[in-house]
């Protein structure tokens, strides 16, 4: 299969060399491997950005699961926000609050677009929203935030893992705050390189996250960490455009997520047996949803 | 490449809650009845591993069978798909199975009418992509990381030259082909993974080709 860029250093020197955005990178490699033309790649990255900001609105009007275990927390926060008591800063709580909001929605059985998961749903159209208040982007230029962050996200997929199940959360939320930090740098006006910087700074943070969710369900603890990786792709995208560089260049740091993703115990992989699933709350919340039968102890905490 | 796709990786667009275990096996439903080629009458679902455990809470129920109703990864019709079967007098089971499956996602999909039946094993390998290990008895290799096309057809001779010179004409390259069949004469499949996707021009191409009993698509 002939493709345009495998490595993010494949990546960012096309751009620099080119002259072009990441995103218009990817644009050209997806109309060259799938022979679909420009404006129905666009047209498709589009109605994906449609389904994204609908999540976040309905999030934001308040959500529950049918398990119950999790909903209303993006309400929580924007309430908070709008007491101006915020520590952190809006800019940061809104990506938070929107974060959530999609995962919720998700938790809920509602639509959403995975990013590049399921689990994982939040990060990219959280902090894309957030942003979106300061920067004040056209569509076209939030159309092209989703294809940036597919570009790094593309990289990670074939080089290390995007599963949970093959390289825990650090696959997940990791690559999806890493994705989301890149783009960011990008439409914030930073460069290629930057944008790798970001990526670098972030996803060196989240190596080694485990994927344990309680009773197996994408809910706890994957709506905070989607809460917390949207804080964290911000942060990072603020310290690549101040001129931090990664002292590991980004390939390298992939490379490390996909190895401590092959040595992680399958405990730790998404089959609900270790972590916080394993806590005596987890399995008792376990066997509240699903019946006794399937939680080793039952006993705990009733 | 693992993924060929940027839409891999931004999409797929799906009701939640979990890729594998809603978006996946939705997808393992759709194809079952694409195969099946129209609504079953009755289905019953064998599920495994990860599957069995956590069904419920995941909705790999109501997307399987939303799946089989011919409902997208993100039709907000599979939250309803059980009425909607019922409306549509499809009867459906549900089977946990104990024994362990080769893969932690996997299901069995029996489905069938007053025609005929279709037995199917799909395996659910993350980001919703899905892969067919299995159909009425055939093993299969179906990697779901290429467009495919499943042909179902009778053991005849020239049925594989029609079928690749079909491929060729359209100046598409074939990147994996298997072919099996049950018994001699009987019941044959082609299992074709193709470098490029393909237009509906080539499906009715194949379909209309002599001894060609039914034809399905994997597009990724």
């Amino acid at each position: 299969m002939e493709v345009l860029f495998s490595s993010v250093k494949e990546l960012v020197s096309l751009a620099e060399t080119q002259n072009k955005p990441i995103s218009e990178i990817m644009i050209e490699q997806e109309m060259l491997i799938t022979k679909r033309s420009r404006e129905d790649i666009i047209a498709q990255m589009d109605n994906n950005l449609t389904v994204m900001e609908s999540a976040v609105e309905q999030g934001l009007q308040g959500v529950k699961s049918t398990s119950g275990l999790t909903g209303g927390d993006a309400v929580l926060i924007q309430n908070y926000i709008k007491s101006g008591k915020s520590l952190s800063g809006d800019l940061i709580l809104d990506a938070v609050s929107k974060a959530v909001a999609t995962n919720e929605v998700n938790a809920a059985m509602g639509m959403i677009c995975a990013t590049p998961t399921a689990g994982a749903a939040g990060i990219v159209p959280g902090t894309l929203f957030a942003v979106k208040e300061k920067l004040n982007p056209t569509r076209e230029q939030m159309v092209n935030y989703l294809f940036t962050s597919g570009a790094f996200g593309f990289v990670v997929a074939n080089n290390a893992s995007i599963s949970g199940a093959a390289g825990g959360c650090q696959a997940e939320t990791g690559s999806a705050a890493s994705m989301a930090a890149a783009a960011i740098v990008e439409m914030a006006g930073g460069t290629p390189q930057q944008s790798a910087e970001a990526f670098s700074i972030v996803m060196k943070n989240m190596l080694g996250l485990v994927c344990d969710p309680v009773a197996g369900l994408v809910e706890v603890p994957c709506v905070k960490r989607n809460a917390m990786g949207a804080a964290k792709a911000l942060v990072g995208a603020d310290m690549a455009l101040a001129g931090v560089v990664s002292r590991i260049p980004t390939d390298e740091v992939i490379e490390a997520m996909h190895r401590i993703g092959q040595t992680m115990p399958s405990a730790l992989r998404e089959t609900a047996k270790g972590g916080l699933a394993a806590t005596p709350t987890g399995k008792w919340l376990e066997a509240k949803i699903f019946g006794k039968d399937r939680a080793v102890n039952d006993t705990v905490n009733s | 490449m693992k993924y060929r796709s940027v839409f891999e990786i931004i999409g797929p667009v799906m009701i939640g809650p979990s890729s594998s275990h809603t978006a996946g096996a939705a997808r393992i439903g759709r194809v079952a009845r694409d195969l099946f080629g129209r609504q079953p009458e009755w289905a019953k679902i064998y599920l495994y591993g990860s599957f069995a455990e956590t069904y419920k809470g995941h909705g790999t129920d109501v997307a399987i069978i939303g799946g089989l109703l011919d409902y997208d990864t993100f039709d907000e019709r599979i939250k309803t798909s059980f009425e909607d079967a019922a409306a549509l007098g499809m009867t459906f089971e549900f089977i946990p199975e104990e024994e362990e499956a080769e893969h932690p996602n996997t299901a069995k999909i029996v489905i069938g009418d007053s025609q005929g039946e279709m037995e199917l094993v799909g395996i659910s390998i993350g980001g919703g992509t899905m892969e067919v290990t299995e159909l009425n008895g055939f093993p299969l290799r179906l990697s779901g990381h290429f467009p495919a096309l499943l042909v179902v057809h009778d053991d005849r001779a020239g049925v594989i030259a029609n079928v690749s010179n079909a491929i060729a004409s359209q100046g598409m390259n074939i990147a994996h082909m298997e072919v099996g069949r049950k018994e001699k004469g009987k019941m044959a499949l082609m299992v074709i993974e193709v470098d490029q996707m393909f237009d509906e021009t080539l499906l009715d191409e194949l379909k209309s080709l002599p001894n060609v009993t039914q034809v399905s698509t994997l597009a990724n």
